[in-house]
């Protein structure tokens, strides 16, 4: 049984996001039997060894074949299985960008996309291995929830609560190994509920994925200086807690480790632009893709540092007056 | 089997329906020439070789069909009507607001259409999946049948779904190729050669069986004699087939059918059916 205590939590994060899917995927079949894994040569690059020790009929390799796999997956979802498949956010999200809208949109075949090292993770990789306009890509097609975990707390309780729901999901994973833990204590958790995690009057910074974490350091930054932050975790991209928005007393400052273009700033801003007055900043790579490098040298050259969030923010406050 | 001379009335029957179906089209224009190379292979697959329930379109045992190749749709909507899935009604709809038959299928299992097709390429690793899925339920009976372009096999996921089936064995999937040898802009080894189809197939592990695609008996012997492999049957035809000025002609891929070669088109068919 998985235990939601600190202890787990620790080692969760320290295992990294590979780490996390691996403790999820070991409850699920008893949560659904008809639970079962495929992915695209990426077994245990996924982390899923274990699952596959353990449960060695309830997955599937279809090799290097994106395409297939979600077809495949669709396929076996119309015959009674729950399938959750697990590649690269940008293999998932683009190469089989057109079998996702037709399968897992159009057709309503609740496949459950598990997007390996979104943003940055593979960085040293390449660009071709970053996922930066995948949630642009899945958000644009109707009826896919998007989810992006703050940590790997957080995946471990997106991937569970996955197997509650019938609708198609992509949910994508970003930050390194020895993830950054936004959460040392159990907490509760709901597809498409925004989370408040820091309280603060004068910018409300709204994140998702690994830099939910980022924005609660910034905001400590910025309290150094005098600024009330307060930061939220908007886990959940499409759809957008949009009641959680119109609350919102303060302008809004998005924060993502994905492309400005189409991610949760821009679905905020898509919001806000038929019901708010509410300024909005949006911060995430912007119109570039950075040369091959780790993790940090990304976040940095991209501006997605704390420092660099909290600078920003200060800045455009006085130059704006958000 | 059903009688020959009983399937090929049936396909004489499917073919005029189509071209009254593409006729009411109007300047919208239809996929004659794709549908019309589809007719035996559709009228085999329904009124012979797959099993299903017409007042039971969910029964679990039943078989399965995917037209991969969405855009004979036509083809596929004129024999549902002879298997008695379909009405005259239905037809007169065809494409029409609001119609269940649209011009690639949508899916809507009440009348039996499995899966939205039209996306070239996509069908196989469905079927795929669901045929391996179908096995891990325990259910031996129900096949899965997907019928496939030969223009629709330069399309990459083809052979990523080819490979997948054959790994897994899936001995309940079962496709057919419509080997026409035109596509849109033009012969099929022109626009893109690729060789050997039914050697292709045979490579990826699938049992492989070439026929005459116009002939109902060899198409019946080819899908109901059983296999231990995924199958394919590679059905050689010809598009437009059944209308003289249509067959092998390009234009009529998807194309405008006026008053007067309707009625050359429908004569022909007249004359054929009372040859049988």
């Amino acid at each position: 049984m998985l235990q939601y205590k600190p202890s787990s939590f620790r080692m969760w994060s320290r295992l990294g996001p590979s780490g996390a899917l691996n403790a999820a995927a070991m409850e699920l079949p008893a949560i659904d039997e008809r639970v079962v894994f495929v992915t695209a040569d990426l077994c245990f690059f996924s982390g899923l060894e274990r699952f596959a020790q353990k449960y060695p009929d309830k997955i599937f390799n279809v090799g290097i074949a994106e395409q297939n796999l979600i077809g495949f997956a669709s396929g076996m979802y119309a015959e009674g299985l729950r399938p959750f498949v697990t590649t690269y956010a940008t293999f998932a999200s683009l190469r089989a960008a057109e079998q996702i809208k037709v399968n897992m949109a159009y057709m309503q075949r609740g496949v459950k996309v598990i997007g390996l090292t979104a943003g940055f993770a593979a960085g040293i990789l390449g660009a071709t291995h970053m996922a930066l306009e995948d949630i642009a890509a899945i958000r644009a097609m109707p009826g896919i929830i998007v989810v992006d975990p703050a940590d790997c707390t957080e995946m471990v309780k997106a991937i569970t609560a996955a197997a509650f729901i019938e609708a198609p999901m992509y949910i994508r994973f970003t930050g390194p190994i020895n993830c950054p833990q936004v959460y040392s204590e159990d907490y509760f958790f709901e597809i498409g509920k925004a989370i408040r995690l820091r309280m603060g009057t004068d910018v409300e910074i709204v994140a998702c994925g690994s830099m939910v974490y980022r924005a609660i350091r910034a905001a400590e930054l910025l309290e150094q200086r005098g600024i009330s932050c307060g930061v939220t975790n908007m886990h959940t991209v499409n759809p957008l807690d949009t009641a959680y928005l119109d609350a919102l007393k303060s302008p809004i400052v998005t924060v993502e480790e994905h492309c400005i273009r189409g991610g949760l700033g821009a679905a905020v801003c898509e919001y806000l632009s038929a019901t708010g007055d509410k300024s909005v900043l949006r911060i995430g790579v912007d119109g570039v893709y950075p040369h091959a490098g780790n993790y940090e040298d990304l976040l940095e050259e991209s501006g997605l540092t704390e420092n660099q969030i909290a600078e920003r923010i200060e800045r455009e406050l006085t130059r704006r007056k958000l | 089997m059903v009688e020959s001379s009983v399937l090929q009335a049936a396909a004489t029957q499917i073919r005029s329906d189509i071209l009254t179906m593409a006729h009411r089209a109007g300047t919208a224009g239809a996929h004659l020439g794709g549908s019309l190379s589809l007719v035996e292979i559709m009228t085999v697959l329904y009124l012979d070789t797959m099993r299903y329930r017409i007042d039971e379109p969910d029964w679990p045992d039943r078989d399965r069909l995917i037209l991969s190749k969405g855009h004979g749709a036509m083809a596929m909507y004129a024999a549902m009507k002879q298997a008695g899935i379909l009405t005259n009604d239905h037809l007169k709809h065809y494409k029409q607001k609001n119609s269940p038959l649209t011009a690639h299928p949508s899916i809507n299992l009440e009348i039996g259409v499995e899966v939205a097709t039209g996306s070239l390429g996509q069908g196989l690793s469905y079927a795929a999946g669901a045929c391996l899925a179908l096995k891990k339920k325990g259910n031996l009976q129900s096949r899965y049948f997907v019928v496939l372009g030969d223009g629709e096999c330069n399309e990459g996921q083809i052979w990523e779904a080819a490979a997948s089936a054959s790994h897994y064995a899936l001995d309940n999937l079962i496709a057919v190729v419509d080997k026409n040898q035109l596509q849109y802009d033009g012969k099929t080894d022109e626009v893109l050669s690729m060789g050997d189809l039914a050697k292709k197939w045979l490579s990826f592990g699938w049992e492989t069986r070439t026929v005459d695609g116009h002939n109902v008996e060899a198409l019946a012997h080819a899908l109901n004699s059983s296999n231990k492999r995924p199958l394919v049957v590679i059905a050689e035809t010809v598009k437009g087939k059944g209308v003289s000025f249509m067959e092998n002609k390009p234009k009529w891929h998807n194309a405008v059918l006026s008053d007067e070669l309707y009625a050359q088109a429908q004569k022909e068919q007249v004359s054929r059916y009372a040859t049988i």
